[in-house]
Formats: structure tokens, C-alpha cells, sequence
């Protein structure tokens, strides 16, 4: 076992551990504190297909955030006020499935994706930053001029989205859905990144001129990563706005696109724990600093500073030292 | 069969300029099998735009570029190579940060054709590996499968350059400038490799290294200010009295 894989191991243990001994010691908000950085580590899990192995600073990652998010918003606010969400030409009614939520926040960010990846990845560098950043505030936009979805104000939901078998409210059993998708969604990354599409994705990121003389379109490679990274990051979002049984604009802002991006830098780009130990330290960080000063961002931007100067590597890079070439 | 005296790699009239520089004028020219064509020329006599327009990064203003006698110059980079063009480059374009081995079975994967599997393992696949591994093996570089590609040498580079586009099993290799930056030993040792390879498929090479072109080249062209002035065989371009003067020196 490698350094690297101890850490991880160590790490989902606590992200398991610490909300059980908070369930046993009855403190319900420690455990919303973990499922929060179960969620929000599972859209950076999304987002680092794209960032670290294929390379793609995407700044808009919360339109697939957001879309999620509102997939869940609407299913569930039509299901709340039994109408329907249209009659024509098929009738379409709300759910409170949270599977079926899911599988609709996949579709419809994974759409999103496509058509937004498939414009925006004909640039690159800079360009390709500001036009992912300018489709997420479309998106932004819209929402708050959407008001039959409650515009500025967004969308409540009264009661959690049901899954068959558990009970939702309960803290500790929202938990652990949110665990269990999170370490599927580990698992697929790892297993992405050894795959066929992970090496030529990840050579495509080092040097797009040797995969086109191989045969191979780094376009299109692209393109898929950034459609399964939207996925991953929209059913992060479905599960977020069911955590807080509220869903607005905010989700779609750029700050959190920039959020999401935030917890990779902090864990350690292309790392595959590195959105974990990033969004675990972001909410520690908000939670311990933000009692102190509304103003913590301050020593986030400071802490940010020190990683990208004195420790590329992030959390991860530090504690686990250079990434092992694979054998 | 093909006919030994159809080119499998032909330019024909090939135009381009930019702006009012013309980098290459009416360049025909064209690879056999089994032999080696070096291009020769000064700096700046639009070698690396020629070669940019046979492997597809550079769309010629006129002219055509046929591979196996068909006409790709409407292909893109990719395409060409999928039909058979392996090209290695000056400066080594390779995924530094990946290993030997990953480099050589991302040709493998190319060659292939399927990249978008996204749950096996491409270095557990037993026929990627195998191309792989033979390709590094031929070029010597077995030893080094599991060593860093940024922590290869110069002439490793080189020749894993060599060893991914051998994993294409093309029909023609276009190399441009193999032996820039190698020493003296290098050089040889790249120039004895090269020569085995030309039974298995045509090379197209860009060369300063003199030696290594009298050495290896059945035939040589000369371009000069985007024109071909000759094209023969080593003893012609020597005695050619346009080449003396434009390129190699009235003493050569």
C-alpha cells in the first residue's frame, strides 16, 4: 500500500467515523457539518476530472452545480403542491424519489455539459476560463429571472426527498447516502484515471500535438470528460439542495464555481482524495474561523496563498509526497 | 501489391504563404517504399512548414498531400495518422509526466482506435501492452518501461519518439530532425537504427546532421527559399553545382 493510499484510507474512515461518534454523542450538526463535506466533495470530484486529469479550468461548474440543484427544486416543489410540471404533449409530475431526482439531475447537467463543453472547448487557457465563467452566469441569470421557480428568492422544500427504505430526515441516514455516492463516485474516478480514456485524457492535458499523431481528438476527449465531470458535479448539486431543503440563484454564482475549485487547490489537483480533504478543510475552516469573523475568507484567500506558493501539491501532495508514476 | 514504384507518400504542387513570405512554392515530392528521403536546406527554407502540411497542421493554399495514393489533405492530424502516418517531432512531444510504458500504450490506444472505455485498465490490457512492449523493445528502450519519461536522457527521447509512432504500424514515417541534439555515439546509434527501419516502412526525414544524411538517404532533396532546386541520390546532390553554392559550400 502506498503513502498515498494510507492517507486516503484514513481519510474517508474519518469522514466515516466522525458523524457516527457525533450520532452516538447526539450532536446532529456535526453530522449536516459531514454530510455537507460529503456533498461538496463529490462536486469537486466532478470538477477534478475535468481540472486535474484533463486539465480544463473550468469556472463554470456551477451551472451543472446549479442545475442539479434545480432539478431537485422543481421535481419537488411540483410534487409538494401536486401540480404538474407540464400536461403537453405527455404529462410530466414532480417526485420526491430522490433516485429519480438524481437520475434527472444527471441527465439534465450532462446535457448542459455537452452543449456548453462542445462550444466552449474549441478555445483554451484564458479564453476558455472566461467562457465557462460567462455560461455560468447565464445560468446565474436566468434562475433569478425565473420566477415561476421563485426567482431571486429561490425555491424551499418542506419536507426531505424520500429514498425506498430509509428515512431521510433522520441526519445520520442522509449521511450515509451522501458517503455511499461519494465513494462510488471515488471509485469510478480511480478507476477512469488507469482507463484507456484516462491515459489519452491525460495525455491530451501534457501534449494535445502527440495524442493527434497518435490518432486520437483531444476535442473529443475533451468533450466526454467534461460531460461526466458535469454529471458528477450535478448530482453533487441535487444532493446539496436536498441537504438544505432549499434551492436559489446562489448555487449557480460564480463563487461557487470558484468554491468547488477552491477544495481541489486545498486537497490537491488531480489527487483523488484531494477534493475530499479540501472540502473537509474548507467547512472546518468555516466553521472554527467563521465563528470568529464574518470575514474568515480572508484567511482562506491567506491559506490558498501559502498552498499554491510553498505547496502545489495541496493537503495531499504534502502529506503523501510526489504522485507515483504507474507501473 | 503495390507497385515498388508508387510513392506512399506523395506532395503534389504544394502552395503556401504567408503574407507575402512564400514558404513553399510548388513542392512536389514524393517517399517510395523502403527508402529513406532526406530533406535538406538551410534555416528557414520552410522544411518545418512542409512538414507541418504533409502530417495535417498546416492546410497547403494549393496543391495535394496523398497517402497510400489517396488524397488526405483534407484530413486533420488525427486521421492522417490513423491512416498510417507516423511522425515523430523535433522537440519531443511526449506526456513527461507518465512513464515509458504509458507513452508507448497510448500509441498502442491510438492505433486501436477506442479510447472511450472508461472502466478497464489500459495498462492491465494485454493487447496494448503487448504492442507496447514490442515497440520499446525494438528501439532498445525495455529497460526504462517503468522510469519517468521526463527523467529519460536527449536520445531516450529520441528514440520512445521513434518507439510510439512504431506502435501506429505506419505505412510512412515522417521524422523531423531525429537526430537534432543527440552526440556524436547517439547519433550513430540512431543513424544504425534508422537504417533497419526503412524495410519496414519509408521514412521522410528533416536533417541537419550531414553524416547521417550521406549516410542513410537513398535520396535527398534540397529546398531552398520554399523551392526544391534537386532531388537525387547522395553522389547527384553532391555534385549538384546549385546545391555547392546555395547550402552545402563550394568546398563540400
Amino acid at each position: 500500500m502506498t503513502r498515498e493510499t494510507l492517507i486516503n484510507s484514513a481519510l474517508a474512515l474519518a469522514l466515516l467515523l466522525v458523524p457516527l461518534w457525533a450520532y452516538a454523542m447526539d450532536e446532529p450538526f456535526i453530522i449536516t457539518l459531514a454530510t455537507k463535506v460529503a456533498i461538496l466533495a463529490l462536486a469537486g470530484v466532478g470538477l477534478n476530472i475535468a481540472l486535474g486529469l484533463g486539465g480544463l479550468v473550468s469556472l463554470g461548474h456551477a451551472a451543472f452545480f446549479g442545475i442539479g440543484g434545480y432539478a431537485m427544486g422543481i421535481l419537488a416543489s411540483h410534487a409538494q403542491s401536486y401540480t404538474a410540471i407540464t400536461d403537453w404533449p405527455v404529462l410530466i409530475e414532480g417526485t420526491k424519489s430522490m433516485p429519480v431526482i438524481w437520475l434527472v439531475a444527471l441527465l439534465a447537467s450532462g446535457l448542459a455539459a455537452l452543449l456548453i463543453g462542445a462550444l466552449s472547448l474549441r478555445t483554451s487557457g484564458v479564453y476558455f476560463i472566461m467562457i465557462t465563467l460567462a455560461f455560468g452566469q447565464m445560468f446565474y441569470y436566468f434562475a433569478i429571472s425565473w420566477a415561476a421557480y421563485g426567482g431571486e428568492d429561490g425555491l424551499s422544500i418542506y419536507v426531505r426527498n424520500s429514498f425506498p427504505g430509509l428515512n431521510t430526515l433522520d441526519p445520520i441516514q442522509f449521511f450515509a447516502i451522501t458517503f455511499v455516492l461519494l465513494l462510488a463516485a471515488l471509485l469510478f474516478s480511480a478507476r477512469l484515471a488507469k482507463s484507456p480514456f484516462g491515459l489519452a485524457l491525460n495525455a491530451a492535458r501534457q501534449s494535445p500535438q502527440r495524442v493527434e499523431t497518435i490518432g486520437l481528438s483531444p476535442y473529443r476527449l475533451r468533450l466526454v470528460a467534461f460531460v461526466i465531470s458535469g454529471m458528477i458535479t450535478g448530482l453533487a448539486g441535487a444532493l446539496f439542495a436536498d441537504l438544505n431543503r432549499f434551492v436559489s440563484p446562489t448555487m449557480f454564482s460564480w463563487q461557487t464555481s470558484g468554491e468547488i475549485m477552491v477544495f481541489i487547490i486545498l486537497g490537491g489537483t488531480a489527487r483523488l482524495f484531494g477534493p475530499v480533504a479540501g472540502a473537509a478543510l474548507f467547512i472546518i475552516l468555516e466553521h472554527i474561523l467563521g465563528g470568529l469573523s464574518e470575514f474568515w475568507h480572508i484567511y482562506l484567500g491567506l491559506l490558498l496563498l501559502l498552498v499554491v506558493l510553498f505547496a502545489k501539491g495541496g493537503v495531499i501532495g504534502t502529506l503523501a509526497g510526489r504522485e507515483k508514476a504507474h507501473d | 501489391m503495390t507497385d515498388p514504384q508508387t510513392p506512399i507518400l506523395e506532395t503534389r504542387n504544394i502552395c503556401k504563404a504567408f503574407g507575402a513570405l512564400k514558404a513553399s512554392q510548388d513542392i512536389s515530392l514524393d517517399l517510395r517504399a523502403g527508402e529513406i528521403h532526406a530533406l535538406i536546406g538551410p534555416n528557414g527554407a520552410g522544411k518545418s512548414t512542409l512538414i507541418a502540411q504533409i502530417a495535417g497542421g498546416l492546410k497547403p493554399d494549393s496543391g495535394s498531400v496523398h497517402l497510400n495514393g489517396r488524397d488526405v489533405t483534407a484530413l486533420p492530424t488525427a486521421k492522417r495518422a490513423q491512416r498510417g502516418l507516423g511522425r515523430t517531432f523535433q522537440v519531443s512531444a511526449l506526456a513527461m509526466e507518465d512513464t515509458v510504458l504509458q507513452n508507448a500504450v497510448l500509441g498502442a490506444l491510438g492505433a486501436q482506435g477506442r479510447p472511450f472505455r472508461l472502466f478497464q485498465s489500459a495498462l492491465g490490457n494485454a493487447g496494448l501492452r503487448q504492442v507496447a512492449e514490442q515497440a520499446l523493445e525494438r528501439v532498445g528502450l525495455q529497460d526504462h518501461a517503468r522510469s519517468r519519461t521526463a527523467e529519460l536522457s536527449h536520445g531516450q527521447r529520441r528514440q520512445l519518439e521513434v518507439a510510439v509512432a512504431l506502435t501506429l504500424n505506419p505505412k510512412a514515417f515522417v521524422m523531423d530532425e531525429p537526430m537534432a541534439g543527440l552526440g556524436a555515439s547517439g547519433s550513430k546509434a540512431l543513424t544504425g537504427f534508422l537504417d533497419s527501419l526503412r524495410e519496414q516502412a519509408p521514412i521522410l526525414m528533416v536533417e541537419h546532421d550531414m553524416d547521417a544524411v550521406f549516410a542513410l538517404a537513398d535520396r535527398i532533396s534540397v529546398l531552398v527559399y520554399g523551392q526544391i532546386i534537386a532531388t537525387g541520390s547522395v553522389a547527384e546532390i553532391r555534385a549538384h553545382p546549385e546545391v555547392r553554392r546555395a547550402y552545402l559550400g563550394e568546398d563540400a
